[in-house]
């Protein structure tokens, strides 16, 4: 399980992970703008699947046609058209490359749903590590209430009611959430998440962010090529 | 108005007693899939393997005949059938647009959904499933590719084990004109156009097919299949297969 930098591309890949609404997604945009307004080669990965393998997912969801087994495996799909058709090349390409998730949030959802952790990670295997991943720690209470504050319509399986934990989808979802952070929680020192206190205020959280990734990545080497010499 | 006629129970007829197969005990590959009762799969599934043009369907055919009208029940399966992904997947192919991680990975899901929604809850009900290639295809096509075997093997550790796979084994020169009687042109796929082995499709067609070979034979030293010479009459082959799935069912 070697990192981007150890396998020698010239890119470097951050990855944010944590429960819905922790905060990590407004994290690494602040830490984007950063970057980008000291004019880096940065690049925020949208998890621009393909049409084709898009349609399988949706259809999937929408007529709640998949077992924690299908679940997991066009989900890794999805991640391997991603992978492969865009990050590595960025990576190739030199760019600082940032993704709200990366294969951790797939480790913890389908150990939740029941599938052997063993055999999910085997899967991914294919994938290199992040040269960083920050892990936004908030208690559960606090990510539950940002979402659920606004009485948002929860999907089947972003719910987990697959899972049959309650037949309120509130109530499943809190349930399944908890699971998740546990899950989390077990890899953290696996995998060497930096944690960060995700119930700080955002200014202090993005400090760190933004110390971390100095001390951790060159940030000189990531400099545009120039594309005109001014005469 | 005459009597109905009395069935029909004369001695010879009343002797063949149609088979009730035992359950046997079952196992996955790997780790399976969760949620399994291993010990209340009474059906059995037979697998058969080969290339285009090896004679699979015809002998799929026959089999189902075969074992319905000796009394059991059966249902199919095969690559690219699934109601979850067989649509997207047939498109995938029809432009070559994935890179083979996540092709292999879409051919999974395919599999996965057949295996959860027809084969285990078709060997629930006690049915004959029959499957129009396995797991051993798509692991073969990905080595051929060059994918990483353990990784197949973890990935496909899903599969549960079948009671018999039978391999249709045919030359490539001999499949090549059984293509053309059939389709009239080679597939771009079963010629592995895409692994850049010659621009001739023809070569191709025969370096991939004997590269293909080379790769069941490998598997077949992890995987228990029977290998059945496929150049001989469909009635001969389809008595092989009958003998061999005969002991299972008395098993």
């Amino acid at each position: 399980m070697k990192t981007f930098a150890e396998l020698g591309f010239p890119g470097r890949l951050i990855a944010v992970e944590g429960l819905d609404g922790s905060g990590k997604s407004t994290q690494i945009y602040l830490l984007k703008r950063w970057l980008e307004l000291q004019g880096l080669k940065v690049f925020f990965s949208e998890w621009n699947s393909s049409t084709l393998v898009k349609n399988a997912t949706s259809k999937g969801k929408k007529r709640e046609l998949l077992s924690p087994t299908t679940f997991s495996l066009i989900h890794a799909t999805d991640f391997a058209d991603r992978y492969e058709r865009q990050l590595v090349p960025l990576l190739r390409a030199g760019y600082v490359v940032l993704c709200d998730r990366y294969i951790f949030t797939a480790f913890a959802r389908d150990t939740v749903r029941g599938c052997p952790p063993e055999w999910v990670r085997g899967i991914y295997n294919f994938a290199a590590m992040p040269d960083l991943v920050f892990f936004f720690k908030a208690p559960l209470e606090i990510s539950l209430q940002r979402i659920l504050d606004g009485r948002p319509q929860l999907k089947y399986f972003e719910a987990g009611m697959d899972l049959r934990l309650s037949t309120d989808p509130y109530e499943s979802f809190r349930i399944f959430q908890g699971r998740i952070l546990e899950q989390y929680l077990a890899m953290s020192a696996d995998f060497k998440f930096l944690v960060i206190d995700g119930s700080e205020p955002i200014e202090a959280q993005q400090n760190i962010v933004r110390d971390l990734v100095a001390a951790k990545v060159d940030l000189r080497h990531f400099v545009p090529h120039k594309r005109y010499e001014k005469k | 108005m005459k009597a109905a006629a009395k069935p029909n129970l004369d001695r010879k007829n009343h002797q063949r007693r149609i088979i009730v197969p035992k359950c046997k005990p079952r196992r996955f590959y790997g780790q399976g899939v969760p949620g399994v009762n291993l010990a209340k799969l009474a059906g059995k599934l037979i697998v058969v393997e080969g290339a285009d043009g090896s004679g699979r369907s015809t002998q799929i055919a026959r089999l189902v005949e075969w074992l319905e009208g000796s009394g059991h029940a059966t249902v199919q399966v095969g690559l690219k059938r699934s109601t979850l992904v067989s649509e997207e997947l047939e498109q995938a192919q029809q432009g070559n647009i994935l890179s083979h991680t996540t092709l292999s990975l879409f051919y999974a899901t395919d599999f996965a959904d057949q295996l959860e929604n027809i084969i285990l809850p078709g060997l629930r009900a006690g049915l004959m499933v029959l499957a129009d290639r396995y797991i051993y295809t798509l692991m073969v096509r990905d080595m051929a590719r060059g994918m990483n075997e353990a990784w197949l093997k973890n990935l496909y550790g899903i599969a549960l084990v079948p009671d018999v796979v039978f391999y249709l084994n045919v030359q490539p020169q001999e499949l090549i004109e059984r293509n053309f009687a059939k389709n009239q042109a080679l597939d771009f796929w079963e010629s592995g156009m895409d692994l850049g082995l010659s621009r001739d499709m023809f070569d191709s067609f025969l370096q991939y097919q004997a590269l293909v070979a080379a790769k069941f034979r490998e598997l077949q030293r992890t995987y228990d299949f029977t290998i059945v010479d496929g150049h001989r009459s469909p009635d001969e082959i389809n008595i092989e297969l009958r003998d061999r799935i005969q002991s299972v069912l008395e098993g």
